[in-house]
């Protein structure tokens, strides 16, 4: 029995940092989302999040041993014909491209990497909480320069083709959340914007139950607004060359249901 | 013993992937004729209202017509009940063959097989053709992605959520959404007398 204790430490460190890619610890905590559940704050539960964004490398890793997500064999429903546009056969892309973050990745393909090393992807609370740390400042959100610098990188065009880890991590340890690639979350498809439905009528009720509580807490935070409009504007199966991932998992076992279902 | 329980181990941490594995070769010999568009592909298990596993697989060769609801829900979801009576009912009438009706659960926290029969009988959808499921809350994303649905618990109770009526055809292919409440019901009628034919 002790033995087995014993193998059961040894293996649990490195089923952490064993895999793929380094990750890292977020204390979890409150913070108000853009778009909440009203107007009231979001627990966040401890988890782990991948250091950096899921590499074509890595990726082309996972294809080699998940046939069904090559490009030549992925089923339409799970992801459109843009799927790793750039890659030129199954196992091929432009060399400059290794280590720069994989794109043309649908949800499902992007949560089934994360699957299979037994992470998921992040829920969007978690990736905008991690998100809103600066280089020396856990909630840099009300720092004007922050976020300046957030939305200068969105105007710059294929930030794509940079290299992952190249810029400076966060107060985390966590590389290029911005200035490189939108990136998909679990729950993305919880974010619904009112608006959407113009097409009938002036109202949308009809469309979304209780809809009139949701609504923008933060409009001030213009650069999460832009995120929140790109994740709304999303399918699951669409592949975009501005759109990678990267894996997250829970700290502590029990709280997994929780931070899904927040 | 102590092997036993190491193997249990590393079966516990190799089973994300070889999970998923196992279900592609499970239906590795159908893949063939699946259309690449099929919910079939699916790999996610399902309860119904009766208690009994099921995949959309289990479903091949039945044109559906499939909405996403909660039980409690007391706004939108009536009116999408209804909706879906009003489109049997009338579907019915324009001589279709009977496609299966499947009211998938949001909160499959909440919406047990037992919670679903009692909604089943409370709304008269207690015949062959209605079927209600429960899943994973994995699996109830992932089915709602393939729908393009958004919903969000916004309280204990209650979702938002897009009020989309999805009819696919008998290769499981999606061929037609209706959304929005109140509409007029007669292209979806219209839509399941083409697929299902009289």
């Amino acid at each position: 029995m002790k033995a087995v204790i014993l193998i059961l430490a040894l293996i649990l460190p490195l089923s952490i940092h064993g895999q793929h890619q380094e990750m890292v610890p977020v204390t979890g905590g409150v913070y108000t989302p853009l778009y909440g559940t009203s107007k009231e704050q979001v627990q966040v539960a401890d988890f782990f999040l991948d250091a950096f964004p899921v590499s074509h490398a890595a990726y082309l890793d996972f294809v080699k041993k998940n046939p069904e997500w090559r490009k030549s064999e992925v089923k339409r429903i799970f992801a459109d014909e843009r799927y790793l546009d750039f890659w030129d056969a199954d196992f091929s892309f432009p060399e400059s491209l290794a280590q720069s973050p994989v794109n043309h990745v649908s949800w499902f393909a992007a949560q089934a990497y994360c699957e299979c090393q037994g992470k998921r992807l992040p829920t969007v609370d978690e990736w905008e909480f991690a998100a809103m740390a600066s280089e020396n400042q856990k909630d840099a959100r009300r720092d004007s320069l922050f976020n300046l610098a957030i939305l200068h990188s969105y105007e710059k065009p294929k930030t794509y083709l940079m290299k992952v880890g190249t810029q400076s991590s966060n107060v985390w340890g966590i590389y290029d959340l911005h200035g490189m690639v939108w990136e998909w979350t679990l729950d993305f498809n919880a974010i619904i914007l009112t608006g959407e439905s113009r097409n009938y009528g002036n109202t949308d009720r009809g469309l979304f139950c209780a809809s009139g509580a949701l609504g923008a807490n933060d409009l001030m935070n213009y650069a999460a607004f832009m995120r929140y409009a790109m994740r709304s504007s999303l399918k699951a199966r669409s592949n975009l060359a501005t759109l990678g991932f990267r894996c997250a998992r829970d700290m502590h076992a029990e709280q997994g249901q929780i931070a899904i279902e927040k | 013993m102590k092997n036993l329980m190491l193997i249990c181990w590393l079966a516990a941490l190799l089973s994300a992937c070889s999970n998923n594995s196992a279900s592609e070769e499970r239906s590795i010999e159908d893949q063939e004729e699946l259309h690449a568009m099929s919910i079939y592909h699916l790999p996610s298990d399902w309860k119904t209202h009766e208690g009994e596993q099921i995949a959309f697989s289990d479903l091949k060769g039945q044109p559906l017509v499939v909405v996403m609801i909660y039980t409690a829900c007391k706004t939108a979801c009536p009116r999408l009940v209804a909706d879906m009576r009003q489109i049997e009912e009338k579907s019915a009438l324009a001589g279709a063959r009977q496609p299966r009706y499947i009211l998938v659960s949001i909160d499959p926290l909440n919406d047990t097989p037992e919670r679903l029969k009692q909604f089943a009988n409370a709304n008269q959808m207690e015949g062959d053709q209605w079927l209600f499921l429960q899943g994973t809350t994995a699996g109830v994303r992932e089915f709602a992605n393939v729908l393009a649905v958004k919903y969000k618990r916004i309280d204990p109770i209650d979702f938002s959520h897009s009020n989309i009526i999805s009819v696919f055809d008998q290769k499981g292919v999606l061929q037609y959404q209706k959304e929005g409440l109140g509409m007029e019901n007669d292209e979806i009628i219209s839509k399941i007398v083409e697929i299902s034919g009289t």
